[in-house]
């Protein structure tokens, strides 16, 4: 199957939940803002979260990187949105492989996972 | 007189077709070169006939192994012109050798405040050194302006002498006599430069000089060190272990002479053979004739990038200040994607910022696209990279 199927690009080029810098401006006190780089390709990306009551009320990221590591950020900001923050912390590579349904192979792995990265990391900074 | 590029091909295994596979379209020997079959049967031959380790031992084999590392010592030598076949150690790869250089020479020579000099053109592998002595002895690193190189003050310049993404190549000999008039030493990463431009240490003049076996068409594993004698004797050893002591007691140690005092462990003996061969088969080819070969490719392949809408190169236009690679970006396409996509269609280029975070900032950009040439490339092969770009544009371009 092709990596660069349909899906992917649409979500690529149409990215859900994308928003431009300052990132969830007036959300208030649950807002959590983390940046993930993947080094290795340069791919960057920034994450806000609202939390309210531990759950994950609303997202908005930004960044650079290529259609895979974007693709993914959009696909599974759309499934966050309502998600308790243990629901989210229990999530896994294969949740994000699931959602891509594109073979992701060992070098573009990184790609795919930068942006549950970003988000786990948002919340391990919530919680601190 | 032209290469003959269709008998080189059929010499690289690699290169020629597996169970009627087509064999992809290699555009990456600034990464790695591939292995012609004499490299390849040099080694082959070495396990099953002379393998034994080197200076140990009374039996027969490990005299035919020191005899054959030793013989690789000197073909390296030749190579590069050293005045001295001691002054050639054998390290892992380049990294290493730079690494050495910064821990032994570094470590010894260099105090708090002291100044080293890089060019924004470096690889990691000749910063992170300089950076980790930065943290440990609080050196200052000065990156240079090569338009307007300032060396008052500076103890080491280490430069490297092809940069492996741009292409361009540092005017070595001007910078060695000013960093001599100022009384610093000078250090060549020559890791890219040892495959498309003749080294002589003696006329260059340089102190030290490091590069790798697999980009000269040897095998991975194996690295060099050149150093002038004086400057070798005057160093500690930098990793410790078998070979490298003169002398060990419960209490303290000797270390050996050079070439051995850096040599720790079994070396790569190998591999030594191995790029031993590399150089006796490279060196057959006259280096007129490989420049003309690979400058012809870098020329076909600026025009053709360059007629591609919204694709701009990081390096100079003009094929003649260009040597060994190209990158370059294209607008709305990641560099990731398009080198993925390029993948699929046969052709293997490298994305990614090359380990060169620091140029790759300098120039206001995360990551680029190159393609590296070597001597078995083919004008046909530049050619169809273009069409196959533009396939691939049109495919990750927002419709």
């Amino acid at each position: 199957m092709d990596l660069y199927a349909e899906n992917i690009l649409d979500h690529y080029h149409h990215p859900h939940h994308k928003l431009p810098l300052p990132l969830g401006e007036g959300w208030g006190e649950g807002r959590v803002v983390r940046e993930e780089k993947n080094v290795s390709c340069g791919d960057k990306l920034t994450v806000a979260l609202l939390i309210e009551d531990n759950h994950l009320t609303n997202i908005a990221w930004t960044g650079e990187g290529c259609a895979i590591s974007q693709a993914a950020m959009s696909m599974l900001s759309d499934e966050l949105i309502g998600k308790s923050l243990t629901e989210i912390n229990a999530l896994t590579p294969k949740t994000i492989l699931a959602l891509l349904n594109v073979p992701i192979g060992t070098r573009r792995m990184k790609c795919a996972l930068l942006g549950l990265e970003a988000v786990k990391n948002a919340i391990s900074m919530w919680s601190r | 007189m032209p290469l003959n590029v269709a008998s080189i091909r059929r010499q690289f295994p690699f290169l020629t077709s597996h169970d009627g596979a087509t064999p992809s379209v290699y555009l990456d020997s600034a990464a790695t070169t591939q292995k012609p079959k004499a490299v390849l049967d040099a080694m082959q031959h070495f396990y099953e006939h002379d393998c034994g380790n080197v200076h140990r031992g009374m039996h027969r084999q490990t005299e035919r192994a020191t005899d054959a590392y030793e013989a690789a010592r000197i073909a390296v030598q030749h190579f590069i012109n050293a005045a001295q076949s001691e002054e050639i150690i054998f390290t892992k790869n380049c990294t290493e050798a730079l690494n050495l250089v910064a821990h032994s020479w570094g470590r010894t020579f260099l105090k708090s405040g002291d100044t080293v000099a890089l060019s924004i053109l470096e690889h990691h592998s000749n910063i992170v050194p300089w950076l980790q002595l930065k943290e440990e002895r609080n050196i200052d690193i000065r990156w240079l302006d090569l338009d307007n190189v300032d060396l008052s003050g500076v103890k080491l310049v280490s430069i490297t002498g092809l940069s492996n993404v741009l292409g361009t190549a540092p005017d070595l000999p001007a910078i060695i006599a000013a960093a001599h008039r100022a009384g610093a030493l000078v250090c060549i990463d020559a890791a890219q430069m040892v495959g498309h431009f003749p080294i002589d240490v003696q006329a260059l003049d340089c102190d030290f000089l490091a590069f790798s076996g697999h980009k000269l068409y040897g095998p991975t594993g194996i690295g060099v060190l050149y150093c002038k004698r004086k400057l070798l004797e005057s160093m500690p050893p930098f990793l410790g272990g078998g070979m490298m002591i003169r002398d060990v007691t419960q209490e303290s140690f000797t270390a050996a002479n050079i070439p051995a005092r850096f040599e720790a462990g079994t070396p790569p003996i190998a591999e030594a053979v191995g790029l031993s061969a590399a150089i006796d088969w490279l060196t057959e080819f006259p280096w007129n004739d490989r420049t003309q070969h690979e400058q012809k490719l870098l020329a076909t392949a600026l025009t053709a990038l360059q007629s591609i809408d919204g694709l701009t190169i990081l390096g100079p236009d003009n094929p003649k200040d260009v040597r060994g690679c190209i990158s370059f970006v294209l607008d709305g396409v990641h560099p990731h994607d398009l080198t993925e996509l390029l993948g699929e269609r046969g052709f293997s280029l490298r994305a990614g910022h090359h380990c060169a975070q620091p140029l790759h900032e300098h120039i206001g950009i995360a990551a680029s696209t190159r393609l590296s040439v070597g001597i078995y490339n083919t004008e046909e092969e530049i050619t169809s990279l273009a069409s196959a770009i533009k396939e691939c544009m049109v495919r990750l371009r927002s419709p």
